[in-house]
C-alpha cells in the first residue's frame, strides 16, 4: 500500500498551503459529524442509569461503568431468556461466515465462467442475474419460505445461510464478473496453451489477480448479512435469532425501567463485526484501487 | 518437428464471415509470415491453429495428426502474443514455469530449463521481477521465454514486436531470425509490418478479407506478385499503380493519358508478350520506386525508358530521395540518389527500368 502517491510532485507555496488547511478542517468537520452519534453511543453505555437521568447527552461519563456491557453481552433478556445477546451473537458468527464464503466463492466462479468460458446464452444468464439484484427483500420472502420448508430446514440457521446466499449470488456474480471482464481474454488464452484447465485458470492465474474485488465483495457480503433484520426475523425462530433481531428484543422489551446504557452497549456490540470488517477487508479494497491489479 | 496443413478453413461469427476457405500447407521447420491488413483474419488463423478459437468447416493437420478437435494443451504449440499476456501476480520465473508446473515437470529440471532459456534471452537479473516491473522489450523477452521454455514442435506469434520501439523492434527481429535459425523449429507468425515479413519469412501467405491472395517465398511476393493487392501491400514506399491502356505503334506500350500530354511505356519483350493482340485493353501498369530513378542512376541495361516530370514534392530519407510527381491523377514515387535532388516545381528527368514493370487486368486486378 505504500508508496504509490510517494513520487507526485505536489505544488507549493502559501496559496496552497492554505487550501490545504481549509480542506482538512473540512474533513475534520465532517468526521465529527458522523462520529458524533457513535460518541452518544459510547458515553452512555458508560453511564450508570442515574448520570443518564441527570447528565446532558453528550457529557463524559463520570467514571468507567462496564456493567452495562457485561450485561449486554450475558445477562439482559430477550424474551424469556435471560442470557445476553452472547448466543445470538455466535447465530450471526455461525450464518455470516458460511454466507459470505460461499456467495463470494459462488459469485467468483459464475463471474469467471460468464466472462472466460463464454456460453451459448451466457448474456441471457447475466442479464438475469443482474435483475435478481433488484428484486425488493419484500418480494421474496413468501416463495423462499415454501422453498425452506420444501427442504425442510426452515426455521434452521442453514435455511438462513442458503436464503443469504441466493440473494447474494446476485450482487457477488455482478462484482466478479465487472472485474473479470477487464481481464485481457489472451491471459486466459495464454494458460490454456501453458496447459491449465479450468478451475487452475481460476485458481492459479485469476483468484490472485483478484484479489481487491475479494475484498469489495467479502466487506459488502458480510455487512449485508450482518446487518441482515428482515430475512432474520422470517426465517429464524426463537434460539436460532440472529443478533440483530435479538438487539430489537431487548431494546424492546417491555418489563422493568428502560435501561439505556445496556441498550447502547447491545447496539455497539452488534455492530462491532462490520466495523472490523471494514479495518480488515479495507486495506485489500484500497491496495486494490492504488496498484492498478491488472497491469502488466 | 511438423509441418502444419489448413484444408478449407472456414470461420464465421454469427453472419459475418471471417475465413473463408484458406488453405495452406506449411513445411516442417519453415518461419511463415502471415500478412494482410488489419481485421484481415489474420489473429483468428493463428488462434485456429492454436485451439483457442474453434473453426466453423474445414480440416487443420499438425504433422499427420487432425487436431481440428484437440485442445490447445494437447497440441504440443507455444504462442507468443502481442499483449505478451504475462501472468501479472507471478515472478518472471514463476511466469516461465508455469506450464512446466501444469505438466508435472519435475522441480530440478525446471530450475534448468529456466536458467537455460534465461542465459539465451539475457533476462537473468529479471527473474525475481513481477511483469509491472519491466519494460516492454524486457515483457518481449519474457513472453519469449515463456513460450520457449516449452520447446515445441510449432511456434506461433501473433504481431510480437507491435508494441515495441522503432529501434527495439528491428533488434528484436534480427534476434527472433537468429533464434530460428538456431533451433530450427516451425514458426507461424503474424504481422502487419510488410519489412517484418521481408525479413523474417522463408515464406509469406498475404491475407485479404479472409482470404489468400497469395503464398510464396519474399522474393516471389516482392518480384511476381499474384495481383494488384499483394503488389500494392508488399513494398515500401508501395509500388506505383497507373492506370492505363495497350497501344501498338511499332511496338506495344501502356499509353497514359495526362493533362500534360500521354506518356507511353514500351512494352519489353515478356511483359509485351502477355498481352499481344490486345491494343485498346485497359490495364495497370506496377513500377515499383525503386525501378524508377534519376538519369543514369542505374546499371545500363536494354529497356530503360526516360521521360519528364514536375517534382511535386521531395522527402529526403538519407540513403535515397523520394521525388513524388504525378501522373494520369496519380502518385508517381520515385526512388533517387540524394546528388540527384531536384527542385520543387521543376522538371525532372526520370529513367525507369521495364523490364522490371508489372501488368495488371484493370478489373479483376490479377496479374498478366
Ligand atoms: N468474437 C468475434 N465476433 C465477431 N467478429 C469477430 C470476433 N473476433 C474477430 N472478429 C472479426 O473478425 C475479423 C478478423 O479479426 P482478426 O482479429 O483475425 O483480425 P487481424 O487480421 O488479426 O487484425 P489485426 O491486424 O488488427 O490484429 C475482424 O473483422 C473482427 O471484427
Ligand atoms: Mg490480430
Amino acid at each position: 500500500m505504500s508508496g504509490a502517491t510517494d513520487g507526485i510532485v505536489r505544488a507549493s507555496g502559501a496559496g496552497s498551503r492554505f487550501l490545504r488547511i481549509l480542506l482538512f478542517a473540512l474533513l475534520i468537520l465532517f468526521a465529527l459529524y458522523y462520529l458524533l452519534p457513535f460518541f452518544v453511543m459510547l458515553a452512555t453505555s458508560l453511564k450508570t442509569l442515574d448520570e443518564i437521568r441527570t447528565g446532558s447527552l453528550i457529557s463524559l461519563p463520570s467514571s468507567l461503568n462496564l456493567q452495562p456491557w457485561v450485561e449486554a453481552w450475558s445477562g439482559a433478556c430477550v424474551g424469556v431468556r435471560c442470557d445476553g445477546l452472547q448466543p445470538y451473537f455466535w447465530n450471526s458468527v455461525l450464518i455470516a461466515i458460511p454466507g459470505v464464503a460461499i456467495s463470494t466463492f459462488l459469485g467468483a466462479i459464475a463471474g469467471y465462467a460468464l466472462t472466460k468460458w463464454r456460453f451459448r446464452g451466457a448474456n441471457i444468464i447475466f442479464a438475469l442475474m443482474l435483475f435478481g439484484a433488484f428484486i425488493p427483500f419484500q418480494v421474496v420472502l413468501l416463495p423462499m419460505a415454501r422453498t425452506l420448508g420444501f427442504l425442510g430446514i426452515a426455521g434452521t440457521l442453514a435455511g438462513l445461510i442458503l436464503v443469504h446466499v441466493v440473494y447474494g449470488l446476485a450482487f457477488t456474480t455482478l462484482f466478479f464478473r465487472n472485474f473479470f471482464v477487464s481481464v485481457p481474454d489472451a491471459l486466459v488464452h495464454a494458460a490454456k496453451l501453458d496447459g491449465a484447465g479450468f478451475f487452475a485458470i481460476f485458481f492459479r492465474i485469476l483468484v490472485p489477480m483478484a484479489i481487491p474485488t475479494f475484498g469489495i465483495t467479502v466487506i459488502w457480503q458480510f455487512t449485508q448479512i450482518w446487518n441482515d433484520f428482515l430475512f432474520g426475523v422470517a426465517f429464524t425462530v426463537g434460539d436460532s435469532n440472529p443478533v440483530t433481531v435479538a438487539l430489537n428484543n431487548v431494546v424492546n422489551t417491555s418489563t422493568g425501567v428502560k435501561q439505556y446504557n445496556v441498550d447502547m452497549a447491545a447496539a455497539i456490540i452488534a455492530a462491532l463485526p462490520t466495523l472490523l470488517v471494514y479495518v480488515v477487508a479495507g486495506r485489500y479494497f484500497l491496495r486494490g484501487l492504488a496498484a492498478g491489479a491488472v497491469k502488466g | 518437428m511438423s509441418g502444419v496443413t489448413l484444408e478449407n478453413v472456414w470461420k464465421r461469427f454469427g453472419t459475418t464471415e471471417v475465413l473463408k476457405g484458406i488453405d495452406l500447407a506449411f513445411e516442417p521447420g519453415e518461419f511463415v509470415v502471415l500478412v494482410g491488413p488489419s481485421g484481415c483474419g489474420k489473429s483468428t488463423l493463428l488462434n485456429i491453429v492454436a485451439g483457442l478459437e474453434t473453426l466453423t468447416e474445414g480440416e487443420v493437420r499438425i504433422g499427420d495428426r487432425v487436431v481440428t478437435h484437440v485442445p490447445p494443451k494437447d497440441r504440443d504449440i507455444a504462442m507468443v502474443f502481442q499483449s505478451y499476456s504475462l501472468y501479472p501476480t507471478k515472478s518472471v520465473r514463476r511466469n516461465i514455469t508455469f506450464g512446466m508446473e501444469m505438466r508435472g515437470v519435475d522441480k530440478a529440471k525446471q530450475d534448468k530449463s529456466v536458467a537455460d532459456v534465461a542465459a539465451l534471452l539475457h533476462i537473468e537479473p529479471l527473474l525475481d521481477r513481477k511483469p509491472a516491473q519491466l519494460s516492454g522489450g524486457q515483457r518481449q523477452r519474457v513472453a519469449m521465454a515463456r513460450a520457449l521454455v516449452r520447446d515445441p514442435d510449432l511456434f506461433l506469434f501473433d504481431e510480437p514486436l507491435s508494441n515495441l520501439d522503432a529501434k527495439l523492434r528491428i533488434e528484436m527481429r534480427t534476434e527472433i531470425k537468429k533464434l530460428h535459425q538456431r533451433i530450427q523449429k516451425s514458426v507461424i507468425y503474424v504481422t502487419h509490418d510488410q519489412i517484418e515479413a521481408m525479413t523474417l519469412a522463408s515464406r509469406i501467405a498475404v491475407m485479404d478479407q479472409g482470404h489468400v491472395r497469395q503464398f510464396a517465398t519474399p522474393d516471389e511476393i516482392y518480384e511476381n506478385p499474384a495481383d494488384l493487392f499483394v503488389a500494392s501491400f508488399m513494398g515500401s514506399p508501395p509500388m506505383n499503380i497507373l492506370s492505363g491502356r495497350i497501344v501498338d505503334e511499332g511496338g506495344l506500350a501502356v499509353e497514359v493519358s495526362d493533362e500534360a500530354g500521354p506518356v507511353r511505356f514500351p512494352l519489353p519483350d515478356p511483359l509485351a508478350r502477355s498481352v499481344a493482340g490486345a491494343a485498346g485493353r485497359s490495364v495497370k501498369l506496377g513500377l515499383r520506386p525503386e525501378t524508377i530513378t534519376g538519369r543514369d542512376g542505374q546499371q545500363r541495361v536494354a529497356d530503360l525508358f526516360a521521360f519528364e516530370r514536375r517534382i511535386e514534392v521531395i522527402e529526403p530519407t538519407g540513403p535515397d530521395t523520394m521525388l513524388i510527381t504525378s501522373l494520369g491523377g496519380e502518385e508517381l514515387i520515385a526512388r533517387v540518389r540524394p546528388e540527384d535532388r531536384a527542385q520543387v516545381g521543376q522538371p525532372f528527368a526520370f529513367e525507369v527500368n521495364m523490364a522490371k514493370a508489372k501488368l495488371f487486368d484493370a478489373e479483376s486486378g490479377r496479374r498478366l
